[in-house]
């Protein structure tokens, strides 16, 4: 039995708008960093979704794969803006880092 | 019996997200943030995505969420003295933010029930054809590596040691 | 289904026999007699101490995160657990069939890895905290060399399935699929010319199939003991410093279920080790002419004779590794912190990455 596509492509829409929500309200660096992760896993399962139907090239597989390289590269060089912020500013809460605002 | 394993990982995946969203504690967004990742390995697995099952699991568990826990850890102040407090995350703009998703969301669903994207050309051939993804897919994302995407693979992995010599040159102490 | 019924039971009577083991060869290395008491040679000893463990009362510290800690122990048990599904027993036993076996025990390190974290900051102490955060950075740092290794074997075998792997390495490998026009060679090596498909035995193990990889093996040994937190790599429970590591605050059944994942470990590395490298369930004596040891000690996969010799080889040499294990463990005193990330990142690494491109060269003359 296939799985419907429509229900993946709805299950990632949904997953993209949590993390997007996330990204907007939440006010902590490591909580906006997990929303942005959940917005890329969201895109992955959509390109993961699509590669079924193309066995051979696997396009959609292999894209996501870069992808994953990318959101690993993306978070250790997240982390450490996270700790030279947090060593300056003695906080993570995105509100107070307000010194280059005018 | 693959569809109702399907409906039960996104139930968990649904509820874990939409919990992230709700919860004030960073730890428990985090270990929901694990649920989230292993129902959509799940989701990888069923789909007949096998290593990239593996993959999700070993990169966003073993290392992603691993750094976001550090992360939080070493970011973590103790309120007013009290070393037991966990550490939470204040909410701000609330109403833009409930808007902004539902709006997304609701836009997202019509594109994707408008687009009827089962009917497209290519899916339709490849749904006749019997040309469907349902085993393992390594040996043609081996050999897809290696030929057709070889200059993307080899520029990622140095994008990746590029971002690892960057990460640990900001991290140490003495810059 | 089997294999999952057989490990459900063998892990917790593993961990019980490994823990008498573990105090005897302990006694032994020490010239002492370890414990003697409870039953004959002491034998009853462990089962008095499950006992003893499951009447404990369930403390859970005050100021701890209720819910994570209660939940800590469990995922690290489970973690541990699914990854003997990909573990083949014998020729035709194996829980799931996976084309990825071999990334998925590694996937499963990885989960480990934030069952750990969970129980080190849900204790909210200090001790805990400061094992898991040493456990974390051990783990994931010897990940690399671990991996490394394996993927030497990956290369040298061309597949991630480990019951092909297994195949590979004795004398049925033409009786799995894919497999069934496979030659071995001495070495591995074609020119020679010296055919030992039917020979079978240590030669075709992974350790002589690629000699190099003995050097692989020694890597992966190493890693492996610090991904299992043993000593000498066993900073974050080091009890002179840190008490008891991550699981200082548990007690009675959730501290077992954690000793439990800890003694699984132990035996799950040591059978990936088996199998990736000492010819997993085959026999390691080799056909020589008239003496057909290798036809006598290992029966056809599918037959009976078949099972029962390859689970008797499988466990005799995955429990002469454990066996090394608690005698590196009793030998060797423990590491500092910056003496365990030299070894990893100064010795393992660049040995490992030698390895893995001296495996892709030899690959190139074994076709």
């Amino acid at each position: 039995m296939q799985i419907p596509l429509e229900n993946i492509l709805i299950l990632s829409a949904f997953l993209f708008c949590i993390g997007l929500m996330i990204m907007i309200t939440k006010r902590n660096i490591v909580v906006v960093l997990m929303g942005i992760e959940l917005i890329l896993n969201a895109a992955n399962l959509n390109l993961v979704a699509f590669s079924q139907y193309d066995a051979e090239k696997l396009q959609g597989q292999v894209f996501a794969l870069f992808v994953m390289v990318v959101a690993a590269a993306e978070a250790a060089v997240g982390l450490a803006i996270l700790l030279l912020v947090y060593r300056h500013f003695k906080t993570a809460n995105l509100d107070q880092i307000s010194k280059m605002k005018g | 019996m693959v569809l109702l394993l399907f409906y039960f990982f996104c139930f968990l995946i649904v509820v874990s997200a939409f919990l992230m969203l709700l919860t004030r504690h960073i730890l428990y967004a985090a270990f929901l943030l694990l649920l989230t990742f292993l129902g959509i390995a799940a989701l990888y697995a069923l789909v007949g995505a096998d290593f990239l099952a593996v993959s999700q699991v070993v990169i966003y568990v073993g290392g992603v969420l691993v750094l976001l826990l550090f992360g939080i850890m070493l970011t973590h102040q103790p309120v007013g003295g009290q070393p037991s407090a966990a550490p939470q995350t204040e909410s701000r703009n609330l109403w833009w933010g409930a808007l902004t998703g539902i709006g997304f969301f609701a836009l997202l669903a019509q594109v994707i029930y408008k687009a009827d994207f089962t009917s497209k050309a290519w899916i339709v051939s490849a749904e006749s054809q019997k040309r469907l993804l349902n085993n393992s897919s390594i040996p043609h994302l081996g050999a897809n590596l290696m030929t057709h995407y070889l200059l993307p693979f080899e520029i990622i992995a140095i994008l990746l040691l590029v971002a690892l010599v960057g990460a640990t040159l900001l991290a140490s102490r003495k810059s | 289904m089997l294999s999952l019924v057989f490990f459900l039971l063998f892990i917790p009577l593993f961990a019980l026999a490994g823990v008498y083991a573990e105090r005897k060869v302990s006694a032994f290395i020490q010239d002492r007699l370890g414990p003697m008491e409870v039953g004959r040679y002491g034998l009853l000893q462990t089962l008095a101490d499950i006992i003893k463990l499951l009447l404990k009362e369930d403390i859970i510290p005050s100021l701890a995160d209720k819910r994570l800690f209660k939940l800590a122990p469990l995922i690290i048990f489970v973690a541990v657990f699914a990854g003997f599904a990909a573990i083949p027993l014998t020729p035709t036993l194996i829980g799931s069939g996976l084309q990825v076996g071999v990334f998925f025990i590694l996937a499963i390190v990885s989960l480990d890895v934030v069952g750990i974290m969970m129980a080190g900051w849900s204790s909210n102490s200090k001790y805990p905290l400061l094992g898991a955060m040493r456990a974390v950075a051990q783990i994931i740092s010897y990940e690399i060399p671990t991996g490394l290794a394996i993927l030497a074997v990956v290369m040298i075998c061309q597949t991630l399935d480990l019951q092909s792997i297994s195949y590979q390495q004795g004398i049925w490998i033409n009786h799995y699929q894919h497999l069934e026009a496979d030659q071995n060679y001495l070495f591995g090596l074609k020119p020679l010319g010296i055919d030992i498909t039917l020979v079978g035995g240590f030669l075709t193990w992974n350790i002589v199939r690629m000699p190099f990889l003995s050097i692989a093996f020694v890597i992966y040994f190493i890693a492996s003991l610090a991904e299992c937190n043993r000593a000498p790599f066993d900073i974050p429970e080091a009890e002179s410093e840190l008490i008891g590591g991550y699981h200082t605050e548990y007690s009675g059944l959730r501290w077992a279920f954690i000793m439990l994942a800890e003694y699984g470990m132990m035996l799950l590395v040591s059978f990936l080790g088996v199998i990736l490298f000492l010819g997993s369930w085959n026999t390691p004596l080799p056909n020589l002419g008239y003496l057909a040891l290798a036809d006598w000690t290992s029966g056809k996969p599918d037959t009976l004779w078949g099972q029962l010799t390859s689970i008797f080889w499988l466990f005799s040499k995955t429990f002469l590794l454990i066996f090394a294990q608690m005698w590196i463990r009793w030998t060797y005193p423990r590491l500092r912190i910056d003496q365990l990330m030299y070894l990893c990142w100064k010795v393992l690494v660049p040995f490992a990455l030698a390895i893995v491109l001296l495996c892709g060269v030899w690959r190139l003359w074994m076709v």
